[in-house]
This record gives C-alpha cells, structure tokens and sequence, in this order.
C-alpha cells in the first residue's frame, strides 16, 4: 500500500543534541494530521524537514511516491503558513495572493479570477486592494491561507496558523480551516502545542515528545486510550495515583485494591500508575455492587464555570488524591460542600494503567 | 512497515537549488572582493613593516628602529595622552547632553537635535580653523591665552571635542532612549531617592553605551589626521608622523610600522566594544514600556541652560570658520569678500576638487550602499555555508577596527605594486571610491544587516513553497520594506566620502583631488580663508544632501509606501 506521504527513519541532529529520532509515519490522501506535543518536541522541525526547509540528517520523505529526501523546497510540491502569516508587507492582498501565480506565467486575466476565486473562498471578498496591515489578525491568516493554496499545492502545512489569535477569533478559524480542508481535500499537516485544536479538528493525531512520537492516532483514541503517561498527562486532564501491580487486573493503591482491564505488558509486582479522567469518576447513583467505590471527602471545590472541579481526599488514606469534575446540577442534588463525605466509583472501563 | 527495513540509512544528499546555487557563488564572489579591498591591502601593510626600503625581509629591524627612536615613541604617547583627555572630557559633556535630548522636556528639543549633528558634516579640520581664528596668532582672543598658544595639545582637545561630540552623544542618545519606563516606576513605589535612582537605574542601564561612546571617542581622536595636521603644530601624535614619513620622507617601511602601531589601540578598542555589545543583547526586553519624560521646571530649565551653551559653542566654531572664509585679509581688513571662494587662486584644481568629491561621495553612496546591501542580505540569506558566511562577517567589521590612514596606506602598498593585475586602479576615480567603500564599509553592513533581521524571516520560506525565485523577493519585497535602511546607508557613505581626509590623502592623482584633501593642502600653504571656505561648502553640501534626506523619508516615502500605515 502506499500513502500519499510516506517518511521514513526520519533524524535531525543539532550538533550532539538529536532534535527528530528516527521518525517514521505514513499520511494518508487528504487527510488532516496534526503534530502534537509541547514546546521543543521537535514538531516544527519535523514540518520544516517535510518542507524541506530545514532538512534532516538522515532518512526518506517520499511524497506521492516520489522521493523528495534531498530537494530545495521549490521543487516540492507544497504550501506553507507561518505562524507570522509571513505576508508581505508591501503587496496588497491581491498581489500577496497572486504571488506564487505570476511566476507560472499565467495570463493577467487568469491571475485575476484565481485571486478573486480564493479571496471569496476564504471569505474576504472585498479586502484585495487593502494593505496586510490594515487588516485584522485573522484576516491576514486568511489572506496567507489563500496564498498557500493560490498554486493548488497537494501538501498544505499550516506552523502554528492560529497560535497568534485572540481566543474567539482561533475558534471561529478552526471550523473554518477544517471546513476548507474538507472542500478542497488537500492533504494537511498542521502543527500545533494546543490540544483542543488537534482534537477538534484532525482526523489523526501524531503526539510527539523529545523528538519522537509517543503515539498515533484519531483524536478519539488518543483521549481515550493514551498509549503511554505522556499522551495521558497531555492531552486532556488525568489523575494519577500510584500503586503497585497485583495481578494482571488488580493495582494496590494505598490499602485498597482496584480492578483495572488486564495488563499483559507489565509484570505482577512492578510499580504503576493507575489513571482516570476527572469526568469519568462516578458519583451518582452507585449500584451496591459496583466495582472500584472509594469513600471520599471533598477537600477543595473549584468553580470552573459550567462546572466545579473537586479535589477528593480518600478516607482513611488522605494521601491519595483525585480529582473529579462534578457539574452544577450534582453539587446542587447533592449538596456538596467542602467537608462532604461522598462514595464515588473508579469504573474499570475507564482506568488505564502505565508503569511508572 | 517492509518498506522501513528496505531503506537504508545513510547519509543524506541534499541538493542545492538554483537559488542556493546563485547565492553561494555571490557570496564566493563577495569574499573575494572583500579581500581585495581590506584584506590584502592590510596584508601588504603588514608585509612592508618587516622589509627594508629595497623589499628585502629585515624582520623585526624597523619596529626595533621605531622603538628606539625616541621622538617616535614620544608621538605614540602623546596620541594616547590627547586621546584619553578628550575622551574624559567628551564622554560626560555628551551624556549630560543625551540625557537632556531623552529624559527632560526640552524647548525646541529638535533644534538641539541638529545643531548637535553639524560637526559631523565637516571634515575634522574645520574645528582647527576655527580655533586659528579665535585663538591663533592674530585670532580674536589671543589676549585670553595669556602668552600661550593654541597650537598644540590644547588646540587639538578643544577642536577634537567639537569633532567627537556628536559620535559619542549619538550613541548614547541611542542607550539612554530604551529604557523600560517600568523599571522607574518601581523605583519610585520602592521609594529611592533620585540620584539612587541615577545610580542604580540610570547608569546601569547606559553602562554598554557609556562604554562603546568612551571607545570610540578615543579611537577617532588617537586616528584622526585633520584636526592634528592643522593645529597640533610641534606636538608630535602618530597620525602626522604617519604622514610625514610616507609623504614627507617616503619612508614606506617606517611609515607601515607607525600605521601598525596607530592600529594597536584602534583594533583593541574595537575588540573591546564588541565584547561589550554582545553583553547588551538582552538588556530590553519586547515588553518594556517606553518612557516619557514629563516635564519638571527646575530640571528642564537647567538642561535647556547645558544645551544651548553647548549649541553656541559649536555655532560659534562653525559660525568663526564661516566668517573667516568670507573676510578679506584677516585680522586686518575685515570687510567681506566671496574672494576665498575663488579656490582657483590658491589650488590647481580650483572648484575641480569639489566636484572631484561630488562624484566620488555619489559613486561611493550607490555603488557602495549596493554592494554592502546585497552582501548584508546574501550573508544572511545563505543555507548553510557557515565557513564562507563567517569569512564575510569577519571581513565586513574589519574596517570598523582599522584606521582611515592605515587603510590608506595599505593601499598605497598593495594597489601600487608593479606585480599587481590590479594596479591600473592606482590614481584613479575608482581606487578613492573602492577605498571609501571599504573604510566605510562595517557601518553599511550592520545597518544592512539590523534592517534585515527585523523583516519577517520567513519570506524566503514561502516564496520557496510558491516556486518564486529568491532575487524575485529580494526586488519585490526585501529592498522595498529595507528602503529606508537602504537610503541611510547612503546617506552616510555620501556624508563620510564628502568630509574624509585620512584615508584618501595617500590615494589622490593631481587630476582626483577631493576638496577635503584640497583644504588640507590649502591650508599647508597658508590660506586659510580658502581653506575654511571650501571646508564649509562641504558642510553645506553634506548638510543639505542630508535635509534632503529627511524630506525624502517624510514626504516621499510617505507617499510612495503607504503600505506602512495602518
């Protein structure tokens, strides 16, 4: 089989530091891959190698099964958008937009439509003649969207594009990024340290960490099924609660034994850490024989807005903590206070376990 | 994954676009020229100090001589002794003055501005003249000197004063302007008294620029060849020895161990200062709130008091040499005359020089400015290439560090040599426009260099991913946003080729003398109305090349890019 975008045992050495380590991930015609992780993990470098704006020490990037290892970026095929929008100051909308077009040798009137064409696409019909300055932030993104696209590349790679945005503004973006992406197909990497946005708009996620990848995914399984602690601590909130492995499906935390799905990778007796999301804990109408019930008491109460998050001390083991998310109609049936002594319940379903 | 195994690892080739290729052998290119035109000449500087007047290697024979010459030795410390007293002097006269430009309020903050600026557009005699006529001989207050004479060290601390002053204010008008108006603040809620704040905000913060103004008031006053030629009469300083060996004795060998000797010093302060500089990098932060000066009488009066005796005593230097050139027969026909203007009378050239300057300051200014432009934007641009980016880089702030009369001489040895392909050049237009380049060149560079930095580094990035070629971007976007860096450039290489001495005065033909050289002869040969004369045409000239300047960036570029507005 072969994927439109396939890189292969992709490195990148600053002198002794390795910035990419052997990186090796295959994308898909048209989809939307997000690379994830946090500062320094090497994700805009693993773009630039794609770009071939930085290239890579070692290793194959081939595109549409061509081998673009070792190419000057001009002769990749692919449209770029920084995080500066790196538009150009000087040229107006439409000249900005048309940049790439003039030097194809395309007819002034051709020139024209396309521009017209892209600027309607990207909802800015009227601003061509205007100045990048005298725009907003979000306008010029769309005019250095439009850009990117003007040559109709088969790679869009999008550096961080929303990072530079007021919140309301990087919402509004997002859906229409994604909804674009979807129209025109194009095959797109976006690069980003904010998880809300790869969830929301990728088909798969690539998380790194330290120059490699820590897990592949769509954006369900990484939220669900976080391969390792990293990915789990990441994306999304998660407690952690250390213990002791005591069969393939039992973690000691504390005096208490909790069931967990069976562990095959890991060996009885090692150390672990067993994890939970905040939303998963459950606190409503318990049945008697419900597994993993933990008797708390809530130590802190913090009001989030649509919610309140908890902090439950376990009793008799004021060590373990935890954190819940209780939403207002709870604490309101419930009448939970700081002090409030509470069963909950740690469903097996939901808890992942990792070494620690 | 099959295909992971099937792929070996091994070294990857990258290949060079037809951009990388084009830069890269500018960039060749570039080097090249720099060593031809700073390199080699301080090369063969270097060479000539080790033979004898035959080309015969002596090894350390001359230095020996100089250094046994007591008289030689005795200019050297009276260059370093006239140096540090006029930077001691210089260095807090410009920082009161800087501080009154960036800190109080100040009436007609702009007059003081530019009056400070006027003795840049002079060639460094004209203080010298200046003084002939206030204190010279028959000068106006002679009476006041009481049997002394002007000529000598005092002489020439007063005129390099006037000369140096508005270099190191500059500079520091540039250290004390960002400051994080935070910091005050601070200070203020914390409640420290004014002069703690001066002391523990204030001159922390000017420090670097205390230091870089220090260094280069002692490197232009130690290098300086005007002011010492007119007045430093019997006071021996390296930069008339220079002269008189090589013009004088044509003592070439000698002459090339006093200019290494002149370099020293020069070359150590310029080491020094970027050391320092590299210390300030991160001394501003993005975030730093700019701060502005609210007024507060008492001070303000003060510093209004500081800078206008400050501005009268460079208008009346300017204002002596002004009335001086348009007086009949000094001091004893005072009636005025356009007569001294007449250069004819007292050189072959006549007005030739001036225009002579003309052409060479506009040849200097374009092709100059071009060269240093595309080199900054080549040496930036590059992938990769370390070895030969550093090797410019080196060359480019090599001229900073080496002597105008130096440079020239080099020139002299290099140009001149019978075995060089090159030494057609000798005596022409061309070789005093290719030396000022050179002199120049490390301020063009870095004026280059800083405009470039600030402009988004991506562009190439994109223009790259939309298959447009890089000099496409250079000539549709970098030059057009750099425009205003582009034109200081030039303006500074026009101002310095118009009021250079050092350098040039080894380099002229008869038919290529420039009008500064002219005014240094003119003056040798007593006129010194004429001389004075033509010094203030050169002014004028620069001044007014300069007032065209502002107005370009004012209105005309205001027009033209109105892309800069919001």
């Amino acid at each position: 089989m072969s994927h439109y975008l396939e890189v292969r045992n992709l490195s990148k050495r600053f002198g002794d530091f390795s910035a990419l380590g052997d990186i090796s991930l295959d994308i898909a015609e048209g989809e939307f891959v997000c690379f994830l992780g946090p500062s320094g993990c090497g994700k805009t470098t693993l773009l630039r190698a794609i770009a071939g704006l930085d290239p890579q020490t070692s290793g194959t990037i081939r595109q549409k099964g061509r081998d673009v290892s070792g190419l000057p970026p001009a002769q990749r095929d692919f449209g770029i958008v920084f995080q500066s929008y790196a538009l150009f100051p000087n040229l107006t909308v439409t000249d900005n937009v048309g940049y790439g077009l003039v030097s194809r040798r395309q007819g002034r009137a051709q020139i024209e439509k396309r521009v017209i064409e892209l600027l309607a696409l990207v909802g800015l019909p009227d601003s061509g003649s205007k100045y990048p300055a005298q725009l907003s932030g979000g306008q010029q993104q769309r005019v250095a969207l439009a850009r990117a696209l003007a040559t109709s590349p088969g790679l869009l790679l999008l550096d961080e594009p929303l990072s530079a945005l007021d919140a309301r503004v990087r919402l509004r973006l997002r859906h229409e990024i994604k909804a674009l992406q979807r129209t025109l197909g194009v095959t797109t990497i976006m690069v980003t340290h904010d998880q809300e946005e790869a969830l929301t708009m990728a088909d798969r996620i690539v998380v790194m960490n330290h120059g490699a990848i820590e897990q592949v995914g769509s954006p369900q399984e990484i939220y669900r099924q976080p391969a390792t602690a990293f990915v789990a601590d990441f994306v999304g909130s998660m407690n952690f609660l250390s213990g002791t492995l005591e069969a393939p499906e039992r973690v000691k935390i504390g005096g208490r034994a909790f069931a967990c799905p069976a562990q095959d990778g890991l060996a009885v007796g090692t150390a672990v850490r067993l994890s939970i999301r905040p939303e998963d804990v459950r606190v409503r109408d318990l049945p008697a024989d419900i597994q993993n019930r933990v008797p708390v008491d809530v130590a802190e109460l913090d009001f989030v807005g649509a919610f309140c998050r908890a902090t439950l001390k376990v009793q008799g083991d004021g060590d373990v903590a935890l954190v819940a998310d209780f939403s207002s109609n709870l604490i309101r049936d419930l009448g939970v206070v700081i002090g409030t002594r509470l069963d909950v319940a740690l469903p097996p379903d939901r808890v992942r376990v990792y070494a620690a | 994954m099959s295909l992971a195994v099937l792929t070996p690892k091994i070294g990857l080739r990258i290949s060079l676009s037809r951009d990388d290729l084009m830069m890269r052998g500018a960039l060749v290119a570039l080097v090249v020229m720099l060593l031809l035109i700073v390199g080699l000449p301080l090369w063969a500087l270097l060479a000539k100090g080790f033979e004898d007047s035959d080309g015969k290697f002596v090894g350390l024979a001359n230095y020996v001589s100089y250094f046994s010459t007591p008289a030689l030795v005795n200019s050297a410390l009276n260059s370093l002794h006239v140096s540090a007293v006029c930077t001691l002097i210089v260095v807090p006269i410009s920082f009161l003055y800087a501080y009154a430009l960036t800190r109080t309020v100040l009436p007609m903050r702009w007059l003081f501005q530019g009056v400070a600026l006027i003795p840049i557009f002079a060639p460094s005699l004209l203080p010298g003249l200046a003084l002939i006529y206030l204190f010279g001989n028959q000068g106006f207050f002679k009476a006041l000197l009481d049997g002394g004479s002007i000529y000598g060290f005092d002489g020439m601390v007063i005129a390099q004063v006037f000369y140096c002053f508005p270099h190191a204010t500059m500079i520091l008008v540039t250290a004390l302007a960002t400051a994080d108006a935070r910091l005050y603040e601070a200070a203020d809620a914390l409640g420290a008294s004014k002069l703690r704040v001066f002391f523990t905000v204030t001159l922390p913060g000017a420090k670097y620029g205390l230091i870089s103004a220090a260094l280069v008031v002692f490197t232009m006053v130690m290098t300086d060849f005007g002011i010492a030629k007119v007045i430093a009469g019997n006071f021996n300083v390296l930069a008339t020895d220079v002269y008189k060996q090589v013009i004088g004795q044509q003592n070439f060998s000698m002459g090339a161990v006093v200019g290494m000797v002149l370099l020293a010093p020069a070359a150590l302060a310029f080491v020094v200062d970027r050391l320092v500089q590299r210390k300030q990098v991160a001394l501003l932060t993005a975030r730093a709130v700019p701060l502005i000066p609210r007024p507060k009488p008492g001070r303000d009066a003060f510093f209004t008091i500081f800078c206008t005796i400050v501005c009268l005593w460079i208008l009346t230097i300017l204002g002596m040499a002004a009335w001086g050139s348009l007086i009949k027969y000094w001091p004893y026909n005072l009636s005025l005359t356009f007569a001294n203007y007449e250069f004819g009378n007292f050189d072959s050239n006549g007005w030739g020089s001036y225009f002579n300057s003309l052409w060479m300051a506009a040849g200097a200014a374009i092709v100059g400015t071009a060269i240093m432009f595309v080199g900054a934007w080549l040496n930036e641009k590059t992938k990769g290439f370390g070895l030969v980016r550093g090797l410019v880089q080196l060359l480019a702030f090599l001229p900073m560090a080496v002597p105008g009369l130096v440079l020239g001489l080099g020139y002299i040895f290099f140009f001149n040599a019978p075995n060089n392909p090159l030494n057609f050049l000798y005596a022409t237009m061309a070789i005093l426009v290719i030396n000022t380049v050179a002199h120049f060149y490390t301020v063009g560079h870095l004026t280059a260099t800083t405009a470039l930095k600030q402009i988004d580094p991506e562009f190439e990035s994109v223009s790259a991913s939309l298959k447009v070629p890089i000099w496409k971007t250079f000539g549709r976007v970098t030059v057009p946003i750099c425009l205003p860096a582009i034109l200081d450039i030039a303006i500074y290489l026009f101002v310095n080729a118009m009021t250079t001495v050092s350098s040039v005065i080894f380099l002229y033909a008869p038919d290529t003398k420039l009008a500064s050289v002219a005014a240094v002869n003119i003056e040798e040969a007593g006129a010194t109305a004429a001389a004075a004369a033509l010094c203030l045409v050169i002014v004028v000239t620069s001044a007014a090349v300069k007032a065209l300047h502002l107005l370009v960036d004012r209105f005309l570029l205001g027009r033209l890019q109105a892309w800069r507005r919001r």
